[in-house]
């Protein structure tokens, strides 16, 4: 211990002589702790708030098989985030603010395997490990939430297949576009997107729409019931989605600052305005207010204001919150039904929906007039924004779509997408684990 | 001797019970069922997907009595555990042939 001690002092002392010099910084400490603190959140949002939210979804015979989906997506997600994703995402070689190039779309292979990554590397005033293991953690939970799409039927070769292309093709390109900095095509056209409106929401809930409807429904629905097998598993599970998107959204200002503050704040109040909005719509409409509904709620409410958290105010979030919470209600209780298809878990219908409803109403909220921050730079109007805004949610959807389409495709051709019918009825715990959630 | 079996609301079973101490019986044997009448199942409703479940949860009661104490169970029984609401259950009176108690050996009224 001494010698490691005299060894940091000595690595401060020559950054702070480098400083002087005019050369490198030195992390700012409070906003490294925060960074630190955020980072755990947002994968606290995976395991266990994600997992525990739809094992509660599912029937009692599955509820290890989507525990087992979160678990092995993150530590897939994690090793190729190491292997190429995160130079992929952010790596800003070549790039130039307004200069569209190949780099305006996907990164270089600069830092693959953590090239150049070094103890001593920054970025902002951040170490650049805090900076890469935050932005993993959001790289985990994006294709954690299609998960709810598929749940029930998927093989779990075909899942891990689906989610490596998926990361590889369709995440890594998007939140390059969007966050890849000065030069990144969606950034520099003024999409404003603080924490992952398109980037993680509507990407995954778009995939998780053309999955289930590639997959198709599981056996039995819509004619059978198929209940959620223990709903205190899923309010437990949208009660730590709620604390841990505190790092995602207040994280997302990669400092601890007043953007940081003020994200944190306008996130709880939509998540408020959303339960609230879900719960009395269902109240009205359904007679009695749910459990699950209020929970639902919340997670529209946190989906929707992720994109706004770090431009809109207060009444702002009541307003996205509100908005949001009815959207998903219909779009989960109505249009799903409507339509037919078999979102199992409502990856679409709360991702997908609250997503597009944040990102378009983050163009609105950020106005100076209406509370906001302000609109991106170069954009003078709150028009202007919002076509900016629904440029975003368009390119987001289309590419999604057109990825998970192909991906899903070539999976389904080679190793099969589903369950044999026999397995499926059996339930996927026994049949593709070998072992059952409850010895009861 | 008569068995009594009766099927009542859960939330009267305390009454029942009570009910049927009064009247001198010496034991009772509860269980945990599931069942439809004229109440019918109930709907549940996730995320606007509705289901109907069609069996309600029950108790049910096994009295073995001796043939001079039926009328006074069976009243007790009606008693306690009416609501006046649909779904209040119903009690079944039948022949017992025989009864045994292990420990003893003693048979019919000798081991009521």
């Amino acid at each position: 211990m001494p010698h490691r001690r005299v060894w940091t002092i000595a690595l401060c002392f020559v950054a702070n002589a480098a400083r002087a010099d005019g050369g490198t910084a030195v992390p700012n400490s409070g906003d490294t702790a925060w960074m630190l603190v955020a980072s755990a959140l947002v994968l606290f949002m995976t395991l266990p708030g994600l997992t525990l939210f739809y094992a509660g979804l599912v029937r009692s015979k599955n509820v290890l098989s989507v525990m087992m989906q979160c678990f092995a997506i993150t530590a897939l997600v994690s090793v190729l985030w190491l292997l190429y994703g995160y130079s992929l995402a952010f790596d800003n070689t070549g790039m130039q603010a307004h200069r569209l190039g190949l780099h305006s779309f996907i990164g270089s292979l600069a830092k693959a395997g953590f090239a150049g990554v070094a103890r001593g590397a920054l970025v902002q005033t951040i170490p650049e490990s805090v900076y890469a293991m935050f932005q993993l953690t959001f790289a985990i939970i994006t294709p954690a939430l299609i998960v709810g799409a598929f749940a029930e039927r998927l093989r779990f070769a075909a899942l891990l297949a689906f989610v490596a292309g998926w990361f590889t093709f369709a995440y890594l390109p998007i939140a390059h576009m969007v966050w890849g900095g000065p030069g990144a095509w969606l950034g520099d056209l003024g999409v404003l997107d603080f924490a992952g409106g398109t980037v993680v929401h509507i990407n995954s809930g778009v995939a998780g729409l053309v999955a289930c409807l590639v997959v198709g429904p599981r056996r039995g629905y819509p004619q059978q019931p198929m209940p959620p097998h223990n709903l205190t598993y899923t309010v437990v599970g949208a009660s730590l989605l709620w604390i841990g998107w505190f790092g995602f959204n207040a994280g997302s200002a990669l400092a601890a600052n007043t953007t940081a503050g003020m994200a944190m704040l306008v996130t709880h109040l939509a998540t408020a305005a959303a339960a609230l909005a879900w719960m009395s719509a269902e109240w009205a409409l359904h007679k009695k207010p749910s459990v699950l509904g209020i929970a639902s709620g919340a997670v529209a409410g946190l989906v929707a204001i992720t994109p706004a958290a770090g431009t809109c105010g207060p009444l702002g979030a009541l307003a996205i919150g509100a908005l949001a919470g009815l959207a998903c209600f219909l779009s989960t209780s109505r249009l799903k039904r409507r339509l037919g298809y078999d979102d199992s878990l409502d990856a679409f219908g709360v991702h997908g929906v609250g997503g597009m409803v944040g990102a378009l109403l983050t163009g609105v909220f950020a106005s100076p007039v209406l509370g906001g921050a302000g609109l991106a730079d170069g954009v003078d109007s709150l028009l202007g924004q919002l076509g900016r805004q629904l440029v975003g949610v368009v390119v987001t959807f289309g590419y999604s779509a057109a990825v998970s389409y192909a991906l899903l495709k070539l999976i389904g051709a080679t190793l099969g997408l589903r369950v044999s019918a026999e397995e499926e009825t059996d339930g996927l715990d026994l049949s593709l684990h070998d072992e059952r959630g409850y010895s009861l | 001797m008569k068995m009594v079996m009766a099927i009542i609301k859960p939330f009267k079973l305390d009454d029942v019970r009570e009910a049927l101490a009064e009247t001198g019986v010496q034991g009772i044997t509860v269980t945990e069922v599931k069942g439809f009448g004229r109440q019918k199942g109930h709907t549940e409703l996730y995320r606007g997907a509705e289901y109907v479940v069609d069996f309600l949860p029950k108790i049910k009661i096994e009295i073995a009595v001796t043939d001079a104490m039926v009328e006074r169970v069976v009243e007790a029984i009606t008693q306690s555990a009416k609501s006046g609401k649909i779904g209040d259950g119903k009690i079944f009176v039948y022949d017992l042939d025989q009864v045994i108690r292990i420990r003893t050996g003693e048979t019919d009224a000798d081991a009521l």
